[in-house]
């Protein structure tokens, strides 16, 4: 199978997941699709890892499975934080920040 | 077998965005995660695919089930105005997707129209990958630790019980 097709189906996962981030209001969906956006970014590293015939791609894969293992749980602790403080589930709600 | 694999990660990922009950996106996403581990083997992964049934599909999927158990699954009302985000994501991600389908089409890679470059025997292992890990990538190994440690304490300090603590000033 052609590397090009891995990387099409790719393109449309970071897609759908970009699209996910930007209507769903519910933070833990949010955090969901933005998993399908970085194994997006995975399946395109190893299909050139393939490419190239080289392991370093896979590494890089690896490592940014850590990074959302850690995104995972720092933004899990704080959707259990706001639901602690009665605040509400949303990230529309959630402007103060905004200034 | 790529045909199967693909569709089912697709359309596990089309689940994730359009399923309302956040419980029903978690399992959903499962789907996505091992279907995306058979595109992995197909591509010689194999230490990548089964890390990723383990700790992705296995442990990480538990965190976000005890997570939406714990929250409650709240749903998105629908009739609620999607505001202008909400109306121009969708439109968004189409013009990116066709933009990325036409960089990839009009590409100069002409390795990509190949099954990839020869591969000795042992491509993928997890000899070869600890290998790897262990002496071209001991800093971004050794980073990435430092990072898991930083992101269990952070997660520790977020989400514990501060009732009949004194406030630290912390919000």
């Amino acid at each position: 199978m052609d590397v090009a097709w891995f990387l099409v189906v790719s393109a449309l996962i970071f897609c759908i997941g970009a699209a996910g981030v930007l209507t769903r209001r519910n933070p833990l969906v949010v955090l969901l699709c933005l998993e399908l956006m970085l194994n997006a970014g995975n399946l395109a590293l190893i299909s050139f890892s393939r490419m190239h015939g080289s392991g370093d791609g896979q590494i890089f894969a690896l490592i940014v499975m850590v990074i959302a293992a850690c995104e995972v749980v720092v933004g899990l602790g704080l959707i259990v934080g706001m639901y602690r403080r009665r605040l509400p589930v949303d990230v529309d709600a959630m402007s103060e920040l905004r200034g | 077998m790529f045909f199967v694999a693909a569709a089912l990660a697709l359309a596990g990922a089309f689940g994730v965005v359009v399923l309302r009950n956040p419980f029903y996106s978690v399992l959903s996403l499962v789907v996505h995660l091992i279907a995306l581990a058979i595109l992995f083997l197909l591509l010689h992964a194999q230490f990548i695919a089964a890390a990723q049934v383990v700790v992705y599909a296995g442990a990480v999927m538990v965190l976000y089930v005890f997570v939406v158990a714990y929250v409650g699954g709240v749903e998105d009302d629908r009739d609620r105005d999607p505001g202008v985000v909400g109306q121009l994501g969708p439109l968004f991600a189409l013009f990116l997707a066709v933009e990325l389908v036409i960089a990839l089409l009009g590409t100069g890679l002409s390795a990509l129209d190949t099954g990839g470059a020869e591969i000795e025997a042992g491509f993928g292992s997890p000899a070869e990958i600890g290998e790897l890990l262990l002496r071209k990538m001991l800093v971004p190994f050794e980073a990435a630790s430092f990072l898991l440690l930083v992101a269990a304490v952070g997660a520790v300090v977020l989400a514990r019980k501060r009732r009949g603590l004194p406030d630290e000033g912390i919000v």
